[in-house]
């Protein structure tokens, strides 16, 4: 399965996708801010320079199609509609957080959103997806599940015991694989003999596409293809975006202890921020407008980190809430 | 939940299970099982069988051998709104699928803040006597206690695998229900039609006055022969069955110790950090003044279970065991357990 050529999507189109990577952007840039600060507990996974795939991907799903997502998960949380004041006030770890505090980063969760888990197990997450594409699979509906990961995951026995799972059932289940190159500190040389992850659905019978993961425009097609197939019940997908992380794995790791500055130069000039903005450019877009973007999403990641800062903890009255209904 | 019964007549515990199943998956349509071989071969002990026919496949799954699959896939339908009955063919298995059931079905109540909702029953067996050694004989309901979230019952009745197992179905929360393969041979009476138990209620199986036996699965039949052995020699043996592991219903259990003063735990499962530690620790904490004695425990040997017969039989507990060690408890001077 190839991404088709389709005519350039509407100006519109592309600066709701630009928006959305500068929310994710502005976002990060605010809490490496507060981690440094030390206003934020414990780690902060951040994805700069991957910006691309969540908007492109989560632009092709409905606000109650499912999705599950690793702790670096963000932007997915975002692009999907959640609430960024919630988002960021559970970053904080303040009561009136998306899940009351109790989760922080690595667990944002909104199944009003759509939104089964962000996870701190990278593959933890996967089951999850793949049974609720299960659960609509039961009844004969058109919600569809896409489970975002990285290549690393593909490593961990339950990701390719879901795989079989969806393949043999023909689950309408789209299994998105953001490969990096890198899982946490190791290339992926170092980690799988066959490198070639879309060739390793073979086993599955899972269908598998390669995209260009900086590249929002082409990573939504082909997820919209995907999922078109799903709802249509021609089973799961697996889509590859080829991307890199020009940050480090975690806010104490400058990323440049295993990997050459000249890669994360060779990234970085195809970062997709300035290369959608360039394209923007060229149909014709107002910089203003591209301006006016930024500085709402900045304002905005202003306000919710301020709101969340002034926002109480929880109280500890409620240590022992929440445990069952 | 209501436990009236109609007339009730004596099935196996096998039957029971089945009975249960059948009378939530018709009462709603959301209910539905998945596991290994439950459909077409009707279960490894044929607790699923007939649902396949009456039920159709998607509402009974055979799945592949991927146990941290499938209750991975049991969690996301719950979240989507299904009710899942998985059955783990053997407790063992689980241990290939601890993040799935652990880290992911038992923490996402909590963790998301309650936005997360998971009505989900692992349905396993687990227990020793029948030589299946040391990957297919273990009691791991410790484990699924000591990380909070799960809710554990140990049914040893028929009557409770049927009522018991309602019950955890109609749960919001997710329960492991946690049967014994010496109990799939067992008969008794069970209730006819609708018949839900309340979770975390214990039982006083037989009252007593002299000391409290406190055990739950396959164990209790053992406890109860080694009351009725005690009863000859004089001696009046309370025996409670906690049914339910998480929540514990400690008040049945004060009621019985203000009354005996003197406490025996018996579970097959290891001796360390297992039911019958945690709940003597309790028991200490709250009623120090009461006991006459320690608490003494019968418990399997900290060791995994051997396969000949001699040293298995040597490992687990016995009613001849827990007899024993009542006799101690009650001569006022117990030696310290050996090990």
């Amino acid at each position: 399965m190839a991404a088709a050529t389709k005519p350039a999507a509407d100006t519109e189109f592309l600066l709701g996708l630009y928006r959305q990577m500068v929310r994710m952007s502005a976002l990060e840039v605010a809490l490496t801010k507060l981690s440094r600060d030390g206003q934020l507990r414990g780690s902060l996974h951040l994805a700069t320079g991957q910006e691309a795939v969540p908007a492109g991907a989560c632009a092709a799903l409905r606000k109650d199609d499912y999705l599950t997502v690793t702790y670096r998960g963000h932007g997915y949380v975002l692009a999907k509609g959640v609430d960024l004041e919630e988002v960021v006030a559970e970053i904080l770890g303040r009561a009136t957080g998306l899940n009351t505090g109790k989760g922080g980063k690595m667990h944002l969760t909104d199944p009003s959103h759509g939104l089964l888990g962000a996870n701190g197990i990278v593959a933890g997450g996967i089951g999850t997806a793949v049974g609720a594409a299960m659960a609509s699979w039961m009844d004969g509906a058109d919600r569809v599940a896409m489970t975002v990961f990285g290549d690393g995951t593909l490593n961990q026995g339950h990701a390719h015991e879901c795989l079989n799972m969806a393949g043999l059932f023909r689950l309408p289940v789209i299994f998105l694989c953001e490969n990096n190159l890198y899982a946490e500190m190791t290339h992926l040389d170092k980690s799988a003999k066959v490198t070639d992850l879309c060739k390793r659905m073979e086993t599955y019978g899972i269908p598998a596409v390669r995209v260009d993961g900086n590249d929002p425009l082409a990573v939504f097609r082909v997820v919209e293809t995907a999922v078109a197939g799903a709802r249509n019940g021609d089973g799961p997908t697996f889509v590859e975006a080829m991307t890199y992380r020009t940050c480090g794995h975690y806010q104490n790791d400058p990323g440049t202890s295993y990997r050459t500055l000249d890669e994360i130069k060779e990234w970085e000039a195809k970062a997709p921020i300035p290369r959608l903005q360039a394209s923007l450019y060229q149909q014709g877009a107002a910089a203003d407008e591209l301006e006016k973007i930024h500085r709402e999403e900045n304002a905005a990641v202003d306000k919710a980190v301020k709101a969340a800062i002034a926002a109480p903890e929880p109280p500890v009255s409620v240590l022992l809430e929440d445990m069952f209904v | 939940m209501s436990a009236v019964a109609a007339a009730s007549r004596v099935i196996g515990y096998t039957q029971a299970i089945n009975e249960a199943l059948v009378q939530e998956m018709e009462r709603d349509p959301n209910v539905f099982v998945m596991g290994e071989d439950i459909g077409r071969f009707g279960g490894m002990f044929r607790a699923t069988e007939g649902l396949l026919e009456r039920f159709g496949e998607k509402r009974v799954i055979d799945t592949p051998i991927s146990e941290s699959g499938f209750i991975g896939m049991a969690l996301g339908a719950a979240m989507a709104g299904k009710r899942p009955v998985v059955e783990l063919m053997f407790v063992d298995f689980s241990l290939v699928a601890m993040d799935q059931i652990l880290n992911q079905v038992a923490k996402a109540q909590y963790m998301t803040g309650g936005k997360a909702h998971v009505p989900l029953v692992i349905r396993t067996q687990g227990g020793g006597y029948k030589g299946t050694a040391a990957q297919h004989s273990q009691m791991l309901e410790a484990l699924f206690v000591h990380v909070p979230g799960l809710k554990v019952v140990a049914p040893a009745t028929p009557a409770d695998a049927k009522g018991l197992l309602a019950a955890a179905i109609r749960d919001p929360n997710p329960v492991f229900v946690l049967e014994h393969k010496q109990l799939y041979a067992a008969k008794g009476d069970v209730p006819e039609g609708e018949h839900v138990q309340f979770l975390g209620q214990a039982r006083v199986v037989r009252s007593g006055r002299d000391i409290s036996i406190i055990s739950y699965s396959y164990t209790l039949i053992q406890a109860l022969e080694a009351a009725a052995t005690l009863e000859e020699e004089g001696v009046d043996a309370e025996v409670i069955d906690l049914r339910t592991l998480n929540p514990l219903d400690l008040r049945t259990v004060e009621g019985s110790v203000s009354k005996t003063h003197r406490v025996l735990i018996a579970h097959e499962a290891h001796a360390r950090c297992g039911i019958g530690a945690d709940l003597a620790a309790q028991i200490q904490e709250r009623m120090f003044d009461d006991l006459d004695g320690p608490i003494l425990r019968v418990c399997g040997a900290d060791v995994p279970v051997p396969f000949a017969q001699s040293l298995e039989d040597a490992s687990l507990p016995s009613a001849a065991k827990i007899a024993a060690r009542a006799r101690e408890l009650l001569s006022g001077t117990p030696p310290l357990r050996e090990g």
